[in-house]
This record gives C-alpha cells, sequence and structure tokens, in this order.
C-alpha cells in the first residue's frame, strides 16, 4: 500500500494555553445551544393543544371576533409563526421576554423577582447534596460491608425512592404543624422586613446588610425545603460515589500509591476521589436538572415565591410569554450546569483539555 | 541477605495462596521468580509491603534488617513502602495515575520519606528522569502518563521505585506488557541499576527468556510452594525438578533446556549478557 504523503508541517502559530482553547470551543458550543433552545421553546410552546384567546378573554368577549382579533393583534398572535419567533428573538437579543398576559408585566421583571428565591433554595440544596452524597459515598465505600456502609444504603435507598411531594408534605407537618422546630411557609418572616435587594438571594442579601435577625429567619426557613429537595440527590450521589470509590480502589495506580508508603489522605484525596470525581459530576450534572423540576412540588407546599409557583401559574393560564420565559430560563440553567460539568472535566482530567 | 522472606503462608478466603514461601534477596544481585500463573509469584511480592488483596492473611516472616515487615505497625510499615522496599508493576499503563503529571508522581514519595523540598526534590527527579533515560528530562517533569509511550512509562515507574534510594526493588512482571524490542531495553536498565546502586531485586516473571538474561538466582514456584532454587546457571542448565524441566521444555524451540535461542528475543542477544559485565 502506497504510503501517503505527509501534509506539510503547520507554520508556527501563537497556541493558546490548551484549557482556554477547551473553554472557548465549550462556551461556543453553548452559544448554539441556547439559541436552539429558544427554538424548541418557542415551537413546543405554540403546539399545545390551546388558545391563549379562550384563556385569557372572558366569555363574552370571545362571542366578539373583533375583541378577538384586537387580543391577538395586541399580542401579535396574527402574524404567521416563522414572524412571531423573529419578534421573539429579537426581543431576547435585547432582554425583552414579552409581557406577561397575566401580570401585565414584562416577563423578565417577573423572571427577576421569582427566579433568585429558587436559585436559593435549589444552590442550597445542590451544596447540600453534593457535600453530604459525597462525604457518605466516600464513607460507605472505606467501610464496605460493615455498619456505616448498611446505614447508608438504606438512608439513599430512601431517599431515592420516597417521592418528593410526599416528603415535603410530611416534614412540613412534623417539623413545622408538631414539633415547631421550623419556621413554616415563606422565606423570611414577614415582620422581619427584608434586606435591600442586591442579589435577590434573602440569606447573602442579609449578610450583606448586617442584618443578622434576617439572616437567621431566611437561613431557618430554608433549611427544610433545601434537605426534603436534596434528600433524592443525597441519596443518588451517596450510591454512586460508592461504587465509583470502590472502582477506583481497585485500581493499579492506588496500589502503586500504597506501595509508595503516601499517607491514607494523601492516597483517598489526591488518587482515588480524583478519578472518582469524573463519574460523580456527570452524575451530579444529570441529577441537578431533575432537582429544579422538583423544586415545583417543593415550592407549592412551603409557599416557596419561586419559577416552580410561577410556571404552574403561567402554565394553567396559557400565559404563552411567561411559559417560554421559563422554559428559557430553566434551559439555560442546564446548558450552565452543562457547561460547568464539561469544564470540570478539563480541570480535572488532563486527557480530556489536551486532546 | 537484605531481606529474608521465610515460612511465607497467604489464605483468602479459606484458600491457602502461599504454602510456606522461602527466599533470600541479596544487595547488588537480581533474584527471578518464576512460574506459570497462579503459582502466587505476585502474590509474594505483594505480601512483602502488605498489599495483598482486601480479606488476605499472611504469616511467616519477611525479615529487612532486624525487622519483621509483616509484624509492623501500619505507620512504620508506610516508612518501608517507597523508602526502604519499592515496587514496579506489571502495567504502566495502569500504574501510573493519570491524571497527576510525572512530576508530581516522582516527587510526592520524596517529599514525604526524605523530607525534601519542592526545588531539591524536583531536581532530583529530573536527574532520575535522565538516569532512566528519558529523553528531555526537564520537560518529561510537567507532562502526563499518557504523552509517553509503554516502555517510557515503565522507565518513568521505575524511576519512581527508585526516588528514595529503597535498598530492595520488587519487579512484579515488568516487561510483560511491554513490546518486545522495548523489553531488552527495560531489563538492561533494571541489570544496570543494581548493578550500579547495590539493589538487591525481586524479579517475577513468567519468561524465563528474561529469567536467563539478568537473573543471577533463580526460583521456581508451582503451586504456592517454591520448588526448585539456585543460581541461574544450574536451575535454568541442570534443573533438578521435575517441573522446572516441563517449563524449560514449554519454551518455543523446546527439546534443548535452552532458553533464549535465536527467536527469544529476552535471551541473552537481545538482553545484557551478564557474564560479560563482571
Amino acid at each position: 500500500m502506497p504510503d501517503k504523503e505527509d501534509p506539510p508541517a503547520p507554520r508556527p502559530r501563537r497556541v493558546a494555553h490548551p484549557l482556554a482553547r477547551f473553554l472557548i470551543r465549550r462556551l461556543l458550543l453553548a452559544v448554539l445551544m441556547a439559541w436552539g433552545i429558544t427554538l424548541v421553546t418557542f415551537v413546543l410552546t405554540n403546539l399545545v393543544p390551546g388558545d391563549p384567546v379562550a384563556a385569557n378573554l372572558g366569555q363574552r368577549a370571545l362571542g366578539d371576533p373583533a375583541i378577538v382579533a384586537q387580543w391577538r393583534a395586541e399580542h401579535g398572535l396574527d402574524k404567521p409563526l416563522w414572524q412571531q419567533y423573529l419578534i421573539h428573538l429579537q426581543g431576547l437579543v435585547q432582554g425583552d421576554l414579552g409581557t406577561s398576559q397575566q401580570s401585565h408585566r414584562p416577563v423578565a421583571q417577573d423572571l427577576a423577582e421569582y427566579v433568585p428565591a429558587t436559585l436559593e433554595l435549589a444552590g442550597a440544596a445542590i451544596l447540600v447534596s453534593l457535600v453530604l452524597g459525597v462525604a457518605f459515598g466516600v464513607v460507605a465505600a472505606l467501610r464496605r460491608d460493615r455498619l456505616p456502609d448498611h446505614a447508608l444504603r438504606v438512608l439513599s435507598l430512601v431517599g431515592i425512592s420516597v417521592p418528593t411531594f410526599w416528603l415535603a408534605l410530611v416534614a412540613f407537618y412534623v417539623f413545622f404543624y408538631r414539633l415547631q422546630l421550623t419556621p413554616g411557609s415563606g422565606r423570611v418572616d414577614a415582620a422581619l422586613g427584608s434586606a435591600p435587594p442586591v442579589t435577590g438571594l434573602q440569606t447573602v442579601d442579609a449578610l450583606l446588610a448586617g442584618r443578622w435577625d434576617i439572616f437567621s429567619s431566611a437561613a431557618g426557613h430554608l433549611v427544610t425545603p433545601a434537605l426534603v429537595l436534596a434528600l433524592y440527590t443525597i441519596g443518588l450521589l451517596t450510591r454512586f460515589t460508592r461504587s465509583a470509590v470502590l472502582e477506583v480502589l481497585g485500581q493499579d495506580y492506588v496500589r502503586a500509591a500504597r506501595a509508595k508508603g503516601l499517607p491514607g489522605r494523601t492516597i483517598l484525596f489526591r488518587y482515588v476521589l480524583r478519578s472518582a470525581l469524573v463519574p460523580i459530576i456527570t452524575v451530579a450534572g444529570l441529577a441537578f436538572g431533575s432537582l429544579l423540576s422538583g423544586t415545583v412540588l417543593v415550592e407549592a407546599i412551603f409557599a416557596w415565591p419561586g419559577i416552580g409557583q410561577y410556571a404552574y401559574k403561567s402554565a394553567t393560564t396559557l400565559d404563552l410569554p411567561a411559559v417560554m420565559g421559563v422554559g428559557l430560563v430553566v434551559g439555560v440553567v442546564y446548558l450552565v450546569i452543562n457547561l460547568i460539568v464539561d469544564v470540570l472535566y478539563g480541570v480535572i482530567d488532563p486527557r480530556v483539555r489536551l486532546q | 541477605m537484605t531481606l529474608e522472606i521465610s515460612g511465607l503462608k497467604v489464605s483468602i478466603g479459606g484458600k491457602e495462596i502461599l504454602r510456606g514461601v522461602d527466599l533470600g534477596l541479596a544487595a547488588g544481585r537480581v533474584h527471578g521468580l518464576a512460574g506459570e500463573s497462579g503459582s502466587g509469584k505476585t502474590m509474594t511480592g505483594l505480601a512483602v509491603l502488605g498489599l495483598l488483596p482486601h480479606g488476605a492473611r499472611a504469616s511467616g516472616t519477611v525479615r529487612l534488617g532486624e525487622r519483621d515487615l509483616l509484624a509492623l505497625p501500619a505507620k512504620e510499615l508506610n516508612r518501608v513502602r517507597g523508602g526502604e522496599v519499592a515496587m514496579v508493576f506489571q502495567d504502566p499503563a495502569t500504574s501510573l495515575h493519570p491524571m497527576l503529571t510525572i512530576g508530581r508522581q516522582l516527587t510526592e514519595h520524596m517529599r514525604h520519606h526524605l523530607r525534601l523540598g519542592r526545588t531539591e526534590a524536583k531536581e532530583r527527579a529530573v536527574e532520575l528522569l535522565g538516569k532512566v533515560r528519558i529523553p528531555g528530562p526537564a520537560q518529561a517533569y510537567g507532562r502526563f502518563p499518557h504523552q509517553f509511550s509503554g516502555g517510557m512509562r515503565q522507565r518513568i515507574a521505575i524511576a519512581i521505585a527508585l526516588a528514595c534510594s529503597p535498598k530492595v526493588l520488587i519487579a512484579d512482571e515488568p516487561t510483560t506488557a511491554l513490546d518486545v524490542t522495548v523489553q531488552a531495553g527495560v531489563l538492561r536498565l533494571l541489570r544496570g541499576l543494581c548493578d550500579e546502586l547495590g539493589l538487591a531485586v525481586l524479579l517475577v516473571t513468567h519468561d524465563l527468556g528474561v529469567m536467563s538474561a539478568v537473573a543471577d538466582e533463580v526460583s521456581v514456584m508451582k503451586d504456592g510452594l517454591v520448588v526448585e532454587s539456585g543460581p541461574r546457571g544450574r536451575v535454568l542448565r541442570e534443573p533438578a525438578h521435575a517441573y522446572t524441566r516441563s517449563l524449560l521444555g514449554s519454551l518455543p524451540g523446546a527439546g534443548t533446556a535452552e532458553p533464549g535461542g535465536p527467536g527469544d528475543p529476552g535471551g541473552p542477544g537481545a538482553g545484557p549478557a551478564p557474564e560479560g559485565e563482571r
């Protein structure tokens, strides 16, 4: 077989740091995906069987074709779909998500009010589940087939199999109503007022303002719903971390590290956890996506004024701009989580970033 | 004897893997440990450093100077591991951590055992990489294992093993995962280091060609027991035990009891000629 000629040697050029190049590639991809999300949310929202006109106008107004036509024109629904999409896209670029047909306010303004509440709740749940899930998993793996392992197995099974809405109700009943250990619904005691909004996260804003009373109230309100929301992810991460750590513990390089006489702590953190993190963050990324959908139920039960409640209200009234806005936010959150996971792969594993 | 194994027994789940192994390693000598897979030669190497798999029990003695390694508390055993007795594993593709730089893996135990500073450790690491003939040692220091070939990785693994100037080196099938053309180079390196540094080497291998190329003493294992032991020339030329004879007979081009014929890459033709070196 005749050898192909070697391609001419590339001219020397400035090459960015491999990690930087990796990041740029991922960011470009993310922008492309974000555009895809706008298209999908738009198409799906418009495919929904149900007429926003019927949902928004009263019985009598519906009988009058002139009012219906006027309402349609007002909301741009008389134009062809592709034009509606272009207008929608043009608005998005300028940060305009349309006007909610229910609240008669810009959707962007509504979201700015509701999203931080959900971010605070979900963020706390994610933090708790990462710390506890990974720690539990490591303990279970290191104490394999002994009491801690069995106890954690039961805990994670419960976490995975108990439905979130049921857990939320039970937790609310037991800890608030019966034991009166935790404050009830909402984000903060109404009597305390609230800290001047900077980030929209009550706990952070309270700290920024130096209001300890508000902070402890906000944190107290956060504990139960966040734990309820996190329990599933804790269970999932415990199981995955356990098996990932056990897998790595059997690797040759861990035995080689032991043969080098390194202290156990060094082997665990430098050798075992580093490798085990790759499958762990894969699962964590996926789990956090499903955690977001769990917020809808938890928010409803704890009267948490978040995006879940907003989404529920908008969907039941066919408030299309608001539904699209929520879809976009959730899509972008997924995107950001995926981006973080991808970047973490690159940071952890040189074989990914040096490709 | 630098390291003396006597009456070493290992059982896993009630099954006896080693049934009383006796072996002695002397400074500056390569002791070859042969036997088919499952005969317990790898377990012998692992038992010395207490690296046996989950649930294994070891009894007997492993003397290093005044100490019995099997009876040593965990903390002191950790000082021996990598510090006085080092190990090289079979497959360098899996025995180096894929996500840590060569430099990190070369210096971490030096810094731990010898209490070296960052720069001192780095200097020594680069020197070691040069000693095992890695081209461009200073650049290699910052690279990752996947950026090296198999033979180079095994040289790096050897450099890691030698970093704390151990007295004993246990090499578990160090050339089995390597290309035949690379094997000779790694063996020559091992033999050279053994002579130069006065290391006591336990070379575990199933390849009698490798054995005849570098070993001074040869022990043959079968079913968890050493069935024959002695100087290489005698064991390989005039085997006393029937099992050794059958092992030699199973070599390619068998019939003669002379391993390392022309087709044998690990034989004296490709490897170093130990007689000529002394």
